[in-house]
């Protein structure tokens, strides 16, 4: 088992003739990933990849079956590609694409309200399920199948873990990236809810960074309703505060949105929060040990 | 992006939100000619610096004649204001806001952000102006009130007069209240602001609703599509290396320390510096270069982080996912060819392509010590700088 995907997702790519979308098709191809069609307006009758071309995401749909796509579509026109593919009912739409204005992210947000997709990102390296398929731009080879979920808001952040993880010999169930912007499709509490459900994940890694009260919320969530052992780690705990961190959403305004705070709230709902970003592996290990899953989730 | 607070009435005024009159000046006889222009019996000299706290800081002066316009504006202009928000270093006064009093009544806060909780935008009131938003939040929760907003209505005139009436704006205003609160979430709205606040919004003795001031900030990713607010930009009030960075897309921020860092990702940048800091060290700046980066932007990169004096040694952390590691390696190789590299650099390299970029750094026949893991590079540069 898995969640939002596995080897049978049957996916578009939107935006698959830019550099950036062929590069990361021809990856996502290699991995094993069920790339059926992609979506780019007049391009219709091409290929790339040996994949065919559409010119809108109800085409792609209607000639492919695909239930998922994942959008590397310029962030100026990113909104209204997730409109598009919401709008043709697919079940997960991945978006890619940093640098979209909040403002269409709350219109996006707002439009996506009562609609059956589910919207991951935008600004996030996408979902992978180890050896079965990979939706997003994140490095396969350092996945390994397993029984830890990830969830995180940091892409190379969850690389980062991922791969001490794998080093250390315990593979993962499918690792989800949320994003760095302040208004995104799925947060960490929906991730986790179905981390908490999926029978293969035994445990799971979350990782936050400054900004927000995502975190908070999510450890108040995991103290009333998790079965399962969560760990932790927070981005950022040196950062000064009214600077951005790049990520829009990652900044310190008001005395919230501090790592301190977060850790604080995250321990004291019985997460255990890694001390510096190379421990997230050995934090997670030692979380197995507590709770007599070191040996169940010991994969290669 | 911020802008001052002239340029933020001038926006703002377009919409329809009552600001007092006013004009800038860039020295001490514009300044005279401004409040003669204007023709109040009170007029009002306002450092203009993107910091807040100007008024504690000695930057706000009311002026009952021309001649003390003339003694203010030559005391603030060329002084370096020192607040809470900028910092020991503080900024200079370079212009002047010449504005005209008025007789104020009472002082409110009206502010537009964003929710994240939400997703939504928030208009928050208080009867607490003049203050600091985050004390009144701190210390009284229970006088800020909040209206969250519907993307596809508005901010309805209910919730506007539900807000009047939260914090007592007396009934004969209420209609211009109304107008007021209306016309600043359509200014927010229509020129991608990330804040617009009004602290205070002021009730005068003439029976007018005035936004005394206004802090509005930008979101940088609707730039594009904003021209005329990208030209409001004031770059003497941005550090030297972060407008630089901000020519190549690269998302860069100063630091007090000796370490450079060039890091993909945000999420990692920081990690990177709470790293340094945990085995000792200090970074010198946060720079996520992105994840469509060329050679040439890391070139640039680098080129940045070695104009910052301060800088003694350089950890390069990437792990490659949309960004490529030979890429990286590349514009390494080039940036030190171009600049020369006097000072040690710790590289390490993970993810996509990665064999590929540590052949064209072994290749090259640089000075560059190799780290196997974050941890390892951290290390590894904070002894290297000791």
């Amino acid at each position: 088992m898995s969640v939002y995907i596995n080897k049978d997702t049957k996916v578009i790519v939107q935006g698959i003739t830019g550099g950036t979308a062929r590069f990361h098709t021809k990856q996502m191809l290699e991995y094993g990933t069920k790339i059926v069609g992609g979506v780019t307006p007049k391009k219709a009758g091409t290929e790339v990849e040996g994949v065919p071309v559409f010119n809108t995401v109800d085409d792609a749909v209607k000639a492919t079956g695909a239930t998922a796509s994942v959008i590397y579509v310029p962030a100026p026109f990113a909104a209204d590609a997730i409109i598009e593919a919401t709008d043709a009912e697919l079940d997960l739409v991945i978006c890619i694409t940093e640098h979209i204005p909040v403002m269409d992210m709350v219109k996006v947000k707002r439009y996506m309200e009562g609609k059956k997709t589910r919207l991951v990102g935008p600004n996030c390296p996408g979902v992978i399920t180890a050896d079965e398929t990979k939706i997003g731009i994140m490095p396969g080879y350092i996945h390994k199948k397993g029984h830890i979920g990830v969830v995180s808001r940091s892409g190379t952040l969850t690389y980062e873990a991922v791969h001490q993880l794998s080093e250390a010999g315990y593979g993962q169930t499918t690792a989800v990236g949320i994003g760095g912007d302040p208004v995104n499709g799925t947060n960490f509490i929906d991730v986790l809810e179905e981390f908490n459900k999926d029978s293969e994940t035994e445990a799971v890694i979350m990782i936050g960074e400054i900004g927000g009260t995502a975190e908070e919320e999510a450890a108040e969530w995991v103290k009333a309703n998790m079965t399962k052992p969560v760990v932790g780690f927070i981005g950022g705990a040196t950062a000064p505060p009214g600077k951005r961190m790049g990520h829009a959403g990652a900044i310190i305004s008001g005395g919230k949105g501090t790592a301190d705070e977060k850790i604080r709230v995250m321990e004291s709902c019985g997460i255990k929060v890694a001390a510096t970003p190379s421990v997230m592996g050995e934090t997670m290990i030692e979380a197995l040990k507590e709770n007599g899953l070191e040996e169940k989730c010991k994969t290669h | 992006m911020n802008i001052h607070e002239y340029q933020g009435k001038q926006v703002l005024r377009e919409f329809g939100v009552n600001v007092p009159n006013g004009h800038v000046a860039y020295s001490v006889d514009e300044a005279v000619e401004a409040a003669e222009k204007l023709g109040s019996s009170v007029t009002v000299v306002k450092a203009q610096i993107h910091a807040g706290g100007r008024g504690k800081a000695g930057g706000v002066k009311v002026a009952k004649s021309l001649e003390e316009v003339r003694t203010y504006a030559d005391e603030i202009l060329g002084k370096t204001l020192v607040t809470h928000q900028n910092g020991p270093d503080g900024t200079e006064v370079k212009r002047l806001l010449i504005e005209e009093g008025c007789d104020i009544q009472k002082e409110y806060y009206v502010g537009v952000v964003l929710d994240r909780a939400t997703s939504r935008v928030v208009m928050m009131a208080s009867e607490e102006g003049g203050t600091e938003i985050e004390e009144v939040a701190e210390a009284t929760p229970e006088k800020i009130f909040k209206e969250v907003i519907d993307p596809v209505v508005g901010l309805s005139p209910y919730q506007a007069r539900r807000l009047a009436f939260n914090i007592n704006i007396p009934d004969e205003l209420l209609g211009k209240a109304v107008k007021f609160m209306t016309a600043l979430y359509d200014a927010f709205v229509a020129k991608d602001c990330s804040i617009a606040e009004i602290n205070p919004l002021v009730t005068t003795g003439d029976n007018e609703v005035l936004a005394l001031d206004a802090k509005l900030n930008f979101d940088d990713n609707a730039l594009y599509r904003q021209p005329e607010i990208a030209e409001l930009r004031d770059l003497g009030e941005e550090d030297e290396k972060e407008i630089q960075a901000s020519k190549y897309d690269l998302s860069y921020v100063s630091l007090d320390g000796n370490i450079g860092c060039m890091v993909n990702g945000a999420g990692l940048a920081m990690s990177t510096m709470d790293i340094i800091k945990h085995y000792g060290g200090d970074p010198a700046n946060f720079l996520d270069v992105g994840g469509g980066a060329t050679a040439e932007k890391v070139t640039e990169a680098f080129k940045i982080i070695l104009s910052d004096k301060n800088v003694k040694g350089i950890f390069v952390n990437i792990f490659g996912g949309i960004m490529k590691c030979d890429v990286i390696a590349e514009g390494v190789v080039e940036a030190t060819k171009q600049i020369g590299l006097t000072i040690p650099l710790v590289v390490r390299l993970e993810g996509t392509n990665v064999e590929r970029g540590k052949e064209i750094l072994d290749e090259s026949g640089l000075n560059i010590t190799s780290a196997t893991s974050m941890a390892d590079g951290a290390e590894k540069i904070v002894a290297a700088v000791k």
